[in-house]
């Protein structure tokens, strides 16, 4: 049985609603409360559970992603380089896997370990951040919970690092 | 200097290269999608036109992309077909298009990436051609689904 989306989307109207007003790259206006990132648990590739929420603290790009999506490709050595730059500052950089089956993905973790967790995504989780239509997607999420900015697409990967860099812990806003 | 000058655009290049060297391990294994050729593309518009007009024959819908993508939001009617730049995608798509007539109206589409950086679809395209499909079209989908159909307000029904 098929639902109509308006309908089968229509938990996740608000948030979808609030993240149309975070313009790719851009921060949440100061009139409206950014949404907060649903939690969710999932297992990495090596079976140990990540909730979202045990990052609460840190400024966390969720980065939705798949093995076949060369954009994705592009952006991953830069985010495990941040990884390992802005980690001890409180940068927490996670990727969904949109990958149909997890062989590839386990594929290229071992070819190129990435220096953060990845986890296997799907519709459900998708949804749960208004959808995900397109790769690469990703939200940052800043030390509050708080969903700050949805990138659509390849990233200006400059443009997010200063945005970063902007929201960790200590810096000056 | 010079040699911190060069260490320094070693350091900063290094992600980058192994990103473009990534990226074009995935490009060399899919035809690019401006293979296809202009005149079997339909633009979303025309297709929701199409989709509206009770008094037209709709063509079989395949969606070549992601289960994900897929079950999140699809053009109603439209089938799962797997993401026909992997070898188990392509033999979901022979599955899906075994009982048809080769005369079949077909129109597939993706939308999982920019229409240039998509693997799926000139990969299910040529397949379909190849297995003597006569009628295959394709939904030209610039750059992704979210942003071509489901922000536009298109029909849509998920999974």
């Amino acid at each position: 049985m098929k639902a109509p989306a308006h309908f089968a989307f229509a938990p996740c109207a608000l948030l979808a609603a609030a993240l149309l007003a975070l313009a790719a790259g851009a921060s949440a206006g100061a009139a409206s409360e950014p949404p907060a990132a649903p939690d969710f648990t999932r297992a990495d590739l090596a079976g140990t559970p990540i909730k979202l929420t045990e990052f609460r603290g840190k400024v966390v790009l969720l980065n939705f992603w798949a093995t076949w999506c060369a954009p994705c490709l592009i952006e991953m050595p830069r985010f495990s380089q941040w990884q390992r730059a802005y980690g001890t500052r409180g940068l927490q950089v996670l990727g969904v896997s949109m990958d149909d089956a997890r062989e590839p993905v386990l594929r290229l973790a071992r070819q190129h370990p990435p220096a953060y967790p990845l986890i296997m995504g799907d519709a459900a989780l998708a949804k749960l951040y208004g959808g995900v239509y397109g790769l690469p997607t990703s939200f940052l999420i800043d030390t509050q919970g708080r969903i700050v900015a949805r990138y659509r697409g390849e990233a200006d990967l400059k443009g997010l690092e200063a945005k970063i860099l902007s929201l960790l812990p200590g810096a000056d806003r | 200097m010079i040699k911190g000058f060069a260490g320094f655009i070693r350091l900063a290049s290094r992600p980058l290269l192994i990103g473009l060297l990534l990226c074009s391990i995935v490009h060399a294994a899919h035809k690019p999608a401006a293979s296809i050729s202009a005149a079997a593309l339909v633009q979303p518009a025309a297709l929701v036109a199409q989709l509206r007009d009770k008094s037209a024959t709709a063509p079989v819908l395949l969606q070549v992309g992601s289960r994900a993508l897929y079950d999140q939001g699809h053009i109603p009617g439209s089938r799962y077909a797997g993401p026909a730049g992997e070898p188990k995608g392509l033999e979901s798509l022979h599955a899906a298009v075994a009982s048809l007539a080769k005369d079949t109206p077909i129109l597939i589409y993706c939308g999982c990436c920019p229409w240039n950086r998509c693997p799926n679809i000139a990969a299910a395209y040529d397949e379909l051609k190849a297995r003597g499909f006569g009628a295959v079209k394709v939904l030209y989908i610039a750059q992704d689904f979210g942003a071509d159909w489901i922000d536009k307000g298109y029909p849509t029904e998920s999974s």
